[in-house]
């Protein structure tokens, strides 16, 4: 009665194996879209000059990377079937928070920043006390507030179950508002004897590399690492493939959704701080819709909002494509408000492959 | 093929449950021996997937004692039922298709290595352990295709392997048959006898009269709430079992 387990091999004889070319990054909207990519690289190169010049590769590199970092956040969020509108305001309030908390420890008459910084010999100068604290804790206090805000909307739509789409809406309104009160209206500008640490960490480049592209090359690959060789990034992708699923597992559904929309907020919080460096300040309306390009790039770059499929390649390659677009429309002198309507054909066309592509299979 | 000298892996002794004024469940004993296929029969609300549900974890019973392997045991949670051997495989199998067969077996308990303070996922062992179950299962799996891509009787067998990753000792499956082709249908057949062979005791839910006579070694009908047959399965026929589930025979 009680067998032993087989331990012949199983032979595959009904059972192809499917090919290369149909599995992986072949088989996927990121893959194409890449490829649409490259197509696009060589017809600019062609259609001008200046494309490949280092100027405008340097241009365009930091340019993708001022959504980018965003856009790899919500492109966690999309994997789990989720949404995240909120991350437009998210990058101004924290980039107000910051520069706002920089300026108030840097002013030596305040009750704060009597401890931070004390006034030069020449009784004009300001200097810290500690070089770099004040940036630290200005920078944290900005993640601060995006950590707060990822978190509730992380516990409305895993504890409560309000709708992801309601909820980051609602967020999206209470932060930008939020950047108002706290402001004024006025925006805020990274000041103090700090803020020359600000710039070179937000705008500077390290051997002709903008910076915010070395950013985002590290946390791609760290995101690389997370989504597809630990349990949580399983996860994630088992959340959006099937929720009920996951659940039935025993995987703690909860606790992965709140971490996801806190990942996607300290993304955009992040993100925005290194714009306010770019600009040299954080308007109250600074990123204004900006939830929409990176949720664009993310779709673009093949992340499937029914959830289950997405990943940090893709969502650079969104990027990238979008400001090629939109830099390749100002070189060939084609008017900038056809940008818009481009980038609108571009995610119907991309997500309309992809659905093409399925039903050939 | 049973022995009656063994212990039984599950015994329930006078289960009932009640929801607010309704009895769904009355006095129901059962017993199911380790290695012993039981299929579990009856109309939409003669109480079966109460009873599931009970022995699962879902539910606490109102009355009644479960042992199982000889002691007896509380349910909270499905997780504590599944600690202690009992998996259920259910009705929509629970697979996220955009996972590969190898992740999916691997859900919620992945094989990990510790690179530092890191924990990795370990691909080759969880795939290497994947195609094991499936070679004991018999089924032409192969662990790195996705489950998107698989067919009804792949997709059970996958769902089949998570079983046989904990060592469960009672598999309860939810309607299996249901809703795949005649050739699949023998191939999650075949996947029930694999588990026999092994010693696994499970408990069919089905509507299909051929599939509970092709593999059970015995047959419960419920209705009303209430155990009205359990018979070895070559002492009784389609046409009793029938009778039993619609009423036309009291009990058996």
């Amino acid at each position: 009665m009680m067998a032993m387990p087989m331990e012949s091999p199983i032979s595959f004889t009904n059972v192809g194996r499917i090919r290369w070319w149909q599995r992986g990054i072949f088989a996927s909207q990121t893959g194409y879209v890449l490829l649409a990519l490259a197509v696009l690289l060589v017809v600019m190169h062609f259609a001008s000059p200046y494309f490949f010049t280092e100027g405008n590769i340097q241009n365009v590199a930091k340019n993708f990377s001022f959504i980018a970092i965003a856009t790899l956040g919500v492109t966690f969020v999309i994997i789990t079937g989720g949404i995240d509108l909120s991350v437009g305001s998210m990058m101004c309030f924290s980039a107000m928070i910051t520069s706002m908390v920089m300026t108030e420890l840097s002013s030596p008459g305040s009750a704060a920043g009597s401890l931070f910084v004390h006034m030069a010999a020449d009784g004009k100068t300001v200097l810290a006390n500690v070089p770099g604290l004040i940036l630290l804790l200005s920078i944290l206090a900005g993640l601060g507030v995006a950590l707060l805000a990822g978190l509730v909307n992380g516990f409305c739509i895993a504890v409560l179950g309000l709708s992801p789409f309601v909820t980051t809406l609602g967020m999206l309104s209470i932060v930008r508002g939020l950047g108002y009160v706290v402001s004024n209206g006025r925006g805020s500008f990274p000041g103090g004897p700090d803020a020359d640490y600000f710039y070179a960490l937000t705008s500077g480049d390290v051997l002709g590399v903008p910076v915010p592209f070395i950013y985002l090359v590290v946390l791609a690959l760290a995101m690389a690492v997370v989504l597809h060789h630990t349990g949580f990034g399983r996860h994630v992708f088992a959340l959006g493939g099937n929720e009920k699923a996951a659940e039935l597992t025993g995987i703690p559904v909860v606790r992965v959704k709140i971490e996801v929309y806190v990942t996607c907020a300290l993304a955009a919080g992040l993100q925005g701080i290194i714009i306010s460096g770019w600009l040299g300040s954080a308007p109250a309306n600074m990123a204004t819709s900006y939830e929409l390009n990176v949720i664009a790039a993310a779709v673009i770059g093949g992340a499937n909002l029914a959830g289950g499929i997405g990943g940090p390649l893709g969502a650079i390659v969104g990027c990238v494509l979008l400001e090629v677009i939109r830099n390749g429309l100002v070189l060939a002198q084609v008017s900038s408000y056809w940008q818009q309507t481009l980038v609108g054909v571009i995610i119907i066309l991309a997500v309309l492959v992809d659905r093409i592509r399925s039903r050939m299979i | 093929m049973t022995n009656t000298e063994a212990t039984p892996v599950l015994e329930l002794t006078g289960i009932g449950k009640e929801f607010g004024a309704i009895r769904a469940l009355h006095s129901v004993d059962l017993q199911v021996l380790p290695g012993e296929v039981v299929g579990l029969m009856g109309d939409n609300g003669a109480g079966k997937s109460t009873l599931v549900k009970i022995i699962a974890g879902n539910f606490r019973p109102s009355h009644g004692e479960i042992r199982f392997a000889g002691s007896a045991v509380h349910f909270n949670r499905p997780v504590d039922a599944r600690g202690v051997g009992i998996e259920v495989v259910y009705q929509d199998l629970a697979l996220a298709d955009n996972l590969t067969a190898a992740a999916n077996v691997f859900l919620g308990r992945e094989l990990k290595r510790r690179f530092g303070p890191l924990a990795l996922l370990d691909h080759n062992a969880m795939a290497a352990r994947a195609l094991e179950l499936f070679g004991e299962l018999r089924s032409e799996t192969r662990p790195d295709d996705l489950v998107k891509q698989m067919s009804g009787g792949q997709r059970q067998a996958v769902a089949i392997a998570r079983t046989r990753l904990s060592n469960a000792r009672l598999v309860m499956m939810d309607e299996p048959t249901a809703a795949i082709s005649v050739r699949q249908v023998e191939q999650v057949l075949g996947l029930i006898h694999r588990l026999k062979e092994q010693g696994v005791a499970v408990m069919l839910i089905s509507h299909r009269m051929p599939d509970v006579f092709a593999v059970c070694d015995r047959v419960v009908v419920m209705r009303r709430g209430e155990k009205r047959a359990d018979k070895p399965i070559h002492q009784t026929s389609p046409e009793e079992v029938t009778a039993l589930i619609t009423g036309a025979k009291e009990a058996a």
